[in-house]
């Protein structure tokens, strides 16, 4: 915003719903808005009008750090042939049921 | 073409109704905002709150239908019947207007609504205060969206402010009728059925007064003109409205999806 002095479009807002209780806020989309008040109540109409949510979190997406996709094959690629990072490899004892 | 119904004007009835019409009629100007909004997101907040009114409604006009003991539902009660036989108060019946006339408009009708639906959760009828446990939940979104963007708009830019101003002299003179008591509401009130719609009225305008102080308007002059749709007699715009809600259940009688 700062980069540009004169702002004919509201922001562009991250919306991030969170389903039920002790989950995750996820991301569901993006809205433009005046502020966060205006963002959040959107946020609500827009993304939750089918009891998709219980809280609605909301960022200004130019407030997002994001990786350069550039780097994909540098970041995300070795990571490939990794398998022994998942933790399928362990004889869990019986008496834990729900991992 | 399908005949008119006959009400039967029982208090009890008609004090429903003239909760029920005012949010059926409300709802039918707020979805004429349906892709015309002035950005996607307020079209489909408007939408939404067109359809939180319509299942107050038929909420509402089921219950009166069964209490009229006609055998209406709450169908024949939305589209079959006469003009006069509608009992909304004439606020909601005005045209759709702009959106600062609009988000007026539901600031007014939305903060009768809640305190309404508060004092309705009380009611001696179960099916009227269970009705009121999921209104007021909506009521009082409705009220927060408007009052939020009646505050932007009187405090925004000389045109947004210039809008809310024309909106608010336009609009004001039609909020003393939801104030008016008659023989239905007092009777209503006796039956412990809801409140007189008098008793709204100064916890009304002291929430109206706060929004107002808000957003640097004033509360206008009370005017000696009174609107009278809930006794029936409506405005001129009435009469589109119903023609345009009452299309297809008068031509296709039962006609369903």
């Amino acid at each position: 915003m700062s980069t540009s002095p004169v702002q004919n479009e509201w922001p562009l807002w991250e919306v991030f719903v969170r389903s039920k209780a002790g989950l995750d806020h996820k991301h569901c989309g993006s809205l433009h808005a005046a502020d966060a008040k205006m963002a959040i109540q959107m946020g609500r109409d827009v993304y939750t009008r089918r009891q998709e949510g219980v809280s609605v979190w909301v960022v200004r997406s130019d407030q997002i750090v994001a990786s350069d996709p550039g780097d994909k094959a540098m970041y995300f690629d070795p990571a490939e042939d990794k398998v022994y990072r998942h933790p399928t490899f362990y004889e869990l004892p019986k008496s834990l049921d729900h991992m | 073409m399908t005949q008119s119904i006959q009400l039967k004007r029982e208090p009890a009835v008609q004090y429903l109704l003239r909760v029920g019409d005012t949010a059926l009629i409300l709802a039918q100007r707020l979805a004429e905002w349906c892709g015309h909004a002035p950005v996607l997101e307020e079209d489909i907040a408007l939408a939404n709150m067109a359809l939180d009114l319509v299942g107050q409604s038929r909420a509402l006009l089921t219950h009166a239908g069964k209490l009229e003991g006609a055998g209406h539902d709450e169908d024949q009660l939305a589209f079959l019947r006469d003009e006069r036989d509608y009992f909304n108060a004439t606020i909601a019946e005005l045209p759709r207007g702009d959106f600062a006339f609009t988000v007026l408009r539901n600031l007014i009708v939305a903060t009768w609504a809640r305190l309404l639906w508060e004092r309705l959760l009380d009611s001696s009828d179960a099916e009227v205060s269970a009705i009121a446990g999921k209104a007021v939940k909506e009521a009082r979104y409705h009220q927060q969206h408007a009052a939020d963007w009646v505050v932007r708009l009187a405090d925004g830019t000389a045109e947004s402010r210039h809008r809310i101003d024309a909106a608010l002299t336009a609009v004001w003179r039609f909020t003393a009728e939801l104030f008016d008591s008659d023989a239905v509401d007092a009777a209503a009130h006796a039956a412990g059925l809801g409140p007189r719609f008098a008793d709204l009225r100064e916890p009304w305008l002291a929430e109206m007064t706060a929004v107002f102080e808000e957003a640097g308007l004033s509360i206008p002059k009370d005017s000696a003109f009174r609107s009278t749709g809930t006794r029936g007699v409506h405005s001129e715009h009435m009469g589109f409205i119903l023609a345009e809600m009452q299309h297809l259940q008068r031509a296709y009688p039962g006609g369903v999806w």
